[in-house]
């Protein structure tokens, strides 16, 4: 465990992006997470979630207000963070074994010494028997198996994932939740996850957030989810606790839903 | 009905389309119905070729023609490489140069053989130099275009693993464009191949094009056809090496064989 003193919180304040163009995608979003929770963040479609994540990331550069990682104002890229992205992430020209290996040989270890811890953490996301192919010859669970080792193997305290699980079928999108719980329970890093779907954020999370339809969206909604753990994501479900925690942010949820699917309406008559 | 022939049928079949072309080009002309004078005879064609080989006199001509297509493949795919990279990666001088390269491009370069012919002389070099500025093109033109269609994605993924912008360089932009430098591969070294049998026929003192040259000169036409047989089996070996190369180099690439064009 880490030891450090004081604040080990990850914080947006008031943070804005506009585009080029002048498009305000995310106005005043404020957001703390603590040390070792579990936070997911859900909202329609085209809201402007990746690009709150970007910006606790340092990929992108606020318009105003700024983030805050353990207490030090963040100035260019996260180095406490790992990011596993929503669209394809792993390099095709490298196996999945120089893949993981990646982020150990950009920080200078030795490419023998990399491919053997990399070794070590294909393992434990299951992917020890294919670990000389590349990403085209892998599933989509095993490329996506491949980015959290990938992610996990630097060891990030803070650890952002945007839909990471979005383009999986149900059942191969379960079993990658489950085994992200059970690595995150290993050592409880801070988590930052976005997705669309709401199931998916509470079977997971401590906490959910709720963002409202875009333009300038910011966070509306603000959940506990005192759901046990260990938790297996599909039968956590059918828990009476998970219903009522799906109902009240639903209540919250339809309305920023209804909002954004009018907006694409509107805009499709427009054209 | 298409259905597919099996293979060593039609490779009998092709076979034996060689056999009877060649037999109809014999009596063709060994009747002057086509006349020899302008359409050679396959048997002098044949003594042709074998002499060069007994005698040995063909070698270094086959050598000069190999080490000018070699030279000019490495230097025109470096320099089309690194050129490629920058003006991918720096997007003022891509936009400062832009309407340089297209001109460039589109000038037919053979009219460059000879200006390289003063410059460089009779030598090996008129003939690397012309081969060059056809290779570059290709390599370049891939280079720059698959290094600015690298994902973004990719990009963030190694930024967030820490890697600086030589890092970048080097894991992500290199690979990516090398990968590009081989799916160009069959067609920088036929353009390598090409400039370099163009550069020899339009004057030099060696080489396979050098031979095509002088025989042409003296209105020997079974000793030009011998010369074309002899580059048409030199490109087709070019090429096997080259497909053996991209199975080793691309392997990652998902259905490599249905790229091909
Ligand atoms: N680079 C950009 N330039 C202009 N608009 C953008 C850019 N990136 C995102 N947007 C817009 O900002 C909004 C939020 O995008 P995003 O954060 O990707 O949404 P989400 O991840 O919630 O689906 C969208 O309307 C999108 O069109
Ligand atoms: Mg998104």
């Amino acid at each position: 465990m880490n030891v450090h003193a004081g604040d080990r919180t990850l914080r947006l304040d008031n943070v804005t992006c506009v585009f080029d163009g002048g498009y305000v995608a995310v106005k005043d979003a404020s957001l703390t997470v603590n040390d070792g929770e579990f936070i997911c963040i859900v909202g329609p479609t085209g809201c402007g979630k990746s690009t709150l994540l970007n910006v606790a990331a340092g990929l992108l550069e606020p318009s105003r207000g700024n983030v805050s990682v353990f207490g030090q104002e963040l100035t260019g890229m996260n180095k406490r963070a790992g990011y596993m992205f929503q669209a394809e992430s792993l390099m095709p020209w490298r196996t999945a074994l120089d893949n993981v290996a990646l982020g150990l040989e950009i920080r200078g270890v030795p490419v023998d010494k990399a491919r053997e811890q990399s070794k070590f953490w294909l393992e434990k996301v299951g992917l020890a028997a294919h670990k000389h192919k590349y990403p085209h010859q892998l599933s989509g669970g095993m490329r996506k198996r491949a980015s959290l080792a990938q992610m996990l193997i630097l060891n990030p305290e803070i650890i952002l994932m945007d839909e990471p699980f979005g383009a999986l079928d149900v059942q191969t999108r379960q079993l990658m939740e489950n085994e992200l719980l059970r690595l995150w329970s290993e050592d409880r890093k801070i988590v930052l996850f976005i997705t669309h779907d709401l199931e998916e954020a509470i079977a997971l999370a401590d906490r959910v957030i709720v963002m409202s339809a875009g333009p300038a969206a910011r966070p509306i909604g603000n959940f506990s989810i005192d759901l046990p753990r260990p938790r297996d994501v599909a039968e956590v479900r059918l828990t009476p606790e998970f219903l009522k925690a799906h109902s009240a942010i639903w209540d919250v949820m339809r309305e920023e839903v209804l909002k954004s699917y009018k907006q694409f309406e509107g805009a499709s008559h427009d054209a | 009905m298409t259905r597919k022939p099996s293979l060593p049928f039609l490779r009998l079949c092709q076979i034996g389309l060689f056999f009877f072309l060649v037999l109809a080009w014999y009596v063709l002309t060994a009747f002057e119905l086509a006349p020899s004078f302008f359409f050679g005879k396959p048997l002098v064609v044949a003594d042709r070729l074998y002499q060069w080989f007994a005698t040995g006199k063909i070698y270094i001509h086959l050598w000069t023609t190999l080490l000018e297509t070699l030279l000019s493949f490495g230097i025109g795919t470096i320099a089309g490489l690194a050129v490629g990279m920058w003006l991918a990666l720096d997007p003022f001088a891509s936009a400062l140069l832009d309407p340089y390269v297209k001109a460039a491009n589109s000038m037919p370069r053979i009219i460059l053989a000879p200006i390289f012919a003063i410059w460089f002389g009779l030598g090996i070099w008129s003939k690397v130099a012309l081969a060059v500025t056809l290779v570059f093109f290709v390599v370049f033109f891939n280079v720059y275009h698959g290094v600015r269609d690298v994902s973004p994605v990719l990009v963030s993924n190694a930024r967030m693993m820490g890697a600086s912008s030589r890092q970048l360089l080097r894991y992500v932009y290199m690979p990516s464009a090398t990968s590009w430098v081989f799916s160009s591969l069959h067609a920088s070294v036929g353009m390598a191949f090409v400039g370099a049998v163009v550069g020899e026929y339009l004057g030099s003192a060696r080489g396979v094009g050098f031979l095509i040259l002088q025989a042409e000169g003296v209105f020997d036409i079974n000793t030009v056809i011998a010369g074309m047989v002899l580059l048409t089996i030199f490109a087709l070996i070019l090429d096997t090496i080259v497909t053996i190369a991209e199975r080793r180099f691309l392997a990652w690439r998902p259905s490599q064989g249905s790229q091909r064009a």
